[in-house]
């Protein structure tokens, strides 16, 4: 009896083929540094913004006039109360920035998903059906690009008033080319694989296709893509806010704090400094990650 | 080559009629025009008078056409918030921005460039790794703080250029410094790529075989190859500098379209705003296009079939 | 008068992974002028690169050693890269394999025949023009003064072929190498292109280095054959020799594999070397062959010189001439 157990275990396909697809990608994922840096300082800021209200000092909202742009610790004049100092109305600035990490991960992680599954639905339907399908979803897609997106997210979000639901839409509406592209051409290639066709041939109906035998293979792209355009948005809700038609004050977006510390520039300019260095090192932390796992999940790094 | 440049014409026209239909629903759709019109202290009265007198409250096909008849004769109607129509204003702006991101252009293709093709020269080497650091670590930081911080140093603290304006070409430096190195990383990856696969071809070691020396090759048989994708590229980040404009035109005080559009958007100048939004899709359309042919004019392949 | 090519002891390194490859052995061959060498072998036996090492060509991690690597006058072996690029394309010139990637698509046939020319004569573009023509006429492309203006891609493998034969003739060189110039060609146009080289070998008096791995190839245009196995040259003779005795049993299995009209029945089975050509990461000793050969005795593991038959022929086997001789029968006999 215990033979037999044996001996069906080595059939295993799974065990002859050594680990399985997942761990083999986590232990390739172990060695690459840009993969440990990346994931690991997203991880530190999504764990602050998850625990602000335990990390932050003081209320980010609570202004206090007398305490005016005190700078940061590295600077003379610094108060130990306030680490990275305060803004023009007196706001603790390190309570601010842990907020401000709320609201771009929320932004970013939502655009992401909504224009994810309207870019996904596109790009697989016109790779799967191609014809005449193919070609209206193309030409939406080539509509979609040449229309200008700081532009015409600005237009939309004035008419309807700046704020964090408005911009999640509008960017999420608008930012999804991307992964239409892409997911087009990999469901073409899933499309015409062996396994598809004989799916195809006995008669399985095209929804339990595309979600069993081509999502499968799509997937990595669509995560690598997706990290890329939750950096995309993170930086366009930035430049929203910056000109004043993102999320709007008194909310901590990092963006807007740089342009709230615009006009202290010439005296004070480490109020734009700090804000900008905490997006750069989001943008740059979701980057790694997703030049890390393009380049693991690439087939000709697979041996 | 004629028939391909054709067909590209017939698609982009009408991606032109399609982008110019979004572009006025979007901004017709995203709100309700007369009340944004009227302002905020405005009665319903007010209002439905706005709406009349702008002829809002006929059908919005009726509207689109009209607007769009004539957008085609170049008239774009009036601006709110300043004397001239908003062809004049369009127009007196337009070249600075043009001027901007050709700049930007000239600066990402002369750094992007030849750091690509040292890159993939010495693959893997510090150079490469710099370049690619450099890239990486580039795309991370927003634009327009980017351009505050080189104010900063370059025109408080150095005092080397100007804060703000565009009277001058020294106006330009920064802003262009600024808009180039956002498209630089994208060329110099793609320059990189292209060489690395150029160079491992067949018909680089048929050149050395003929006993070229290695600047020939590079130069003649590689780059030129390796360039094709690029120049292609390249159209396409002229369209996004175009766009990108808006915000550094905002940081640096610039006159330009991107600055007016910005402007008007907090104006509610909605004849403005929709003008420079038709006025930088059809330059996208229009790069695309170009970006098309210069590929297929670059590309024997392509050209003579 | 010396050879004009002389190879002796050519190794090639390539450092990987887990060691060093070692994929060239220890070569030894000459070629003189207006002779045709054969060098035959399986993929991967080290041909191609046997060949990319006399050009200088290889790859930059590969490392190349030889005891003497001489074209004419010049020491290959301690060539200065300037030097190598003045002989190349120059004196000595190279056919691909591969003649659909191995042109430049962005410039014309033109363009590229005329660039070693105009590169090592300094002539103008109208002179090394009239000599493209010239050539390409003499490979038998029709409307030659036309095709100038063409580009690679409107060009089948054929044609193409032939525009890279031509363009190794561009400076009338002594030597040309051809690394498999027919394997990614028609069938029907292999033969024509095989015999378009052997008559202007011989038109122009060049020595030829023809890398095969056909033998049917080999018994057509060789004066003379080298088989090499694993990195090494196991046979070397002229090719009537060769083939009318061979004395290596490699030889002898690769000529099993080809069929010999009025000799092999028809569907009866054709002949095949069992098992698999050795690893060639790390240090090796003995014939390389004894794996899979039949008359491998104990001996085999340790012997590995060269038996020299004098007037060039030799063979690196354990068995002498008489004993091989009779292994041959009792293959036939089997």
């Amino acid at each position: 009896m215990a033979d037999a157990i044996v001996a069906g275990s080595a059939l295993d396909p799974a065990r002859a083929l050594g680990p399985s697809p997942t761990s083999r990608f986590f232990r390739r994922a172990r060695g690459h540094t840009s993969i440990m840096f990346g994931g690991g300082v997203l991880l530190v800021i999504v764990l602050t913004a998850l625990f602000a209200p335990l990390l932050a000092p003081h209320d980010p909202y609570a202004q206090d006039l007398f305490k005016r742009l005190l700078p940061p610790f590295w600077m003379d004049g610094s108060v130990p109360e306030h680490v990275l100092g305060t803004d023009n109305l007196g706001r603790d600035y390190l309570s601010r920035i842990i907020y401000g990490a709320r609201v771009s991960l929320l932004i970013g992680v939502c655009t992401a998903v909504i224009s994810g599954v309207i870019g996904t639905a596109l790009g697989v339907t016109a790779g799967y059906f191609g014809g005449r399908v193919d070609i209206v979803i193309t030409f939406i897609i080539t509509t979609r690009l040449s229309m200008p997106i700081v532009l015409v997210a600005l237009a939309i979000v004035a008419l309807v008033g700046g704020s964090l639901h408005a911009v999640v839409l509008v960017l999420g509406l608008l930012l999804w080319d991307r992964y239409a592209v892409v997911m087009r051409s990999a469901t073409q290639q899933a499309r015409s694989m062996d396994y598809v066709s004989a799916a195809r041939a006995i008669g399985c109906p095209t929804w339990r296709i595309v979600l069993s035998e081509i999502m499968p293979n799509v997937i990595n792209n669509l995560i690598i893509i997706a990290t890329f355009e939750v950096a995309h948005a993170i930086l366009l809700e930035a430049s929203l806010s910056f000109l004043g038609l993102g999320v709007q004050p008194p909310a901590p977006s990092w963006g807007l704090m740089i342009a709230e510390g615009k006009e202290f520039l010439l005296f004070d300019p480490w109020v734009i400094a700090i804000p900008g260095v905490a997006l750069s090192i989001l943008v740059l932390a979701v980057n790694m990650l997703g030049d890390g796992v393009r380049d693991i999940s690439a087939p000709e790094n697979r041996s | 080559m004629l028939n391909f440049a054709l067909r590209r014409f017939l698609l982009a026209a009408l991606v032109a009629l399609t982008v110019s239909i979004v572009a006025f629903f979007l901004v017709r759709v995203s709100g309700d025009l007369a009340t944004s019109l009227a302002g905020q202290e405005a009665s319903a009265e007010d209002i439905e008078e706005i709406r009349k007198a702008y002829g809002l409250d006929r059908p919005i096909i009726v509207q689109y056409a009209d607007w769009l008849g004539a957008a085609v004769q170049g008239d774009f109607g009036e601006s709110l918030f300043f004397p001239d129509t908003v062809w004049e204003l369009v127009s007196s702006r337009l070249p600075t921005t043009l001027r901007l991101a050709m700049s930007g252009l000239i600066i990402s293709l002369l750094v992007g460039i030849p750091f690509g093709v040292i890159a993939a020269l010495r693959p893997n080497s510090w150079i490469d790794r710099l370049a690619m650091t450099i890239a990486v670590a580039g795309q991370a930081i927003p634009t327009f703080w980017m351009g505050l911080m080189l104010m900063v140093l370059f025109s408080l603290m150095l005092g080397w250029t100007p804060i703000s304006g565009d009277e001058s070409w020294r106006h330009f430096i920064l802003p262009a410094v600024t808009l180039g190195y956002y498209s630089t990383p994208p060329i110099m990856r793609l320059t990189r790529s292209g060489m690395l696969e150029v160079l491992s071809a067949d018909y680089i070691r048929t050149a050395y075989a003929k006993g070229l020396r290695p600047m020939p090759v590079l130069f003649k048989h590689a780059l030129r190859n390796a360039v094709i994708p690029v120049v292609a590229l390249a159209s396409v980040q002229f369209g996004h500098m175009l766009s990108g404009a808006i915000v550094i035109e905002s940081v640096f005080a610039m006159q330009g379209i991107g600055y007016l559009a910005w402007e008007s958007i907090l104006r509610n100048d909605i004849a403005v705003i929709q003008t420079i939004l038709l006025i930088v899709c059809m330059f996208y359309v229009f790069l695309t296009v170009l970006s098309d042919l210069v590929n297929a004019w670059l590309d024997p392949r392509i050209r003579v079939s | 008068m010396s050879a004009l090519l002389d190879v002796q002891d050519l190794t090639v390194d390539i450092p990987v992974s887990d060691g060093e490859l070692h994929p060239v052995r220890g070569i030894s061959f000459s070629i003189e002028r207006g002779e045709t060498l054969c060098l035959v072998g399986e993929s991967g036996c080290g041909k191609s690169l046997t060949s990319l090492a006399i050009m200088g060509l290889l790859p930059k991690r590969a490392q190349r050693t030889a005891r003497v690597l001489r074209i004419g006058d010049l020491d290959i072996s301690s060539a200065s890269s300037r030097e190598m690029a003045h002989i190349r394309g120059n004196s000595m010139a190279m056919i691909f394999q591969e003649p659909m990637t191995s042109l430049n698509p962005a410039y014309t046939i033109g363009n590229q025949l005329e660039e070693a020319l105009i590169r090592h004569r300094r002539v103008s573009r109208a002179k090394a023009q009239e000599r493209a023509v010239y050539l390409l006429e003499k490979v038998g492309i029709t409307g030659a003064a036309g095709r100038l203006r063409q580009y690679p891609h409107q060009l089948s493998g054929g044609l193409r072929q032939r525009v890279m034969i031509a363009m190794a003739l561009m400076c009338g060189p002594e030597l040309i190498i051809a690394d498999e110039p027919t394997t990614a060609l028609d069938v029907t146009i292999q033969a024509q292109i095989l015999l378009l080289l052997a008559d202007l070998q011989r038109e122009f008096h060049m020595g030829m280095l023809l890398i095969t791995h056909d033998l049917g190839v080999v018994a057509r245009v060789a004066d003379r054959v080298a088989v090499m196995y694993a990195g090494q040259i196991v046979e070397q003779g002229t090719a009537a020799e060769v083939f009318e005795r061979p004395l290596h049993p490699y030889t002898r299995g690769l000529m099993a594999c080809i069929p010999i009209p009025g000799k092999t029945v028809r569907g009866g089975r054709l002949g095949s070397i069992p098992g698999l050509v050795p690893s060639l990461i790390g240090d090796m000793h003995g014939c390389a062959f004894r794996d899979r050969c039949a008359h491998a005795t104990s001996a085999c593991a340790s012997y590995e010189a060269m038996r020299d038959q004098g007037d060039g022929r030799a063979y690196r086997c354990v068995m002498t001439p008489e004993e091989t001789m009779a292994a041959s029968m009792r293959e036939q006999a089997a």
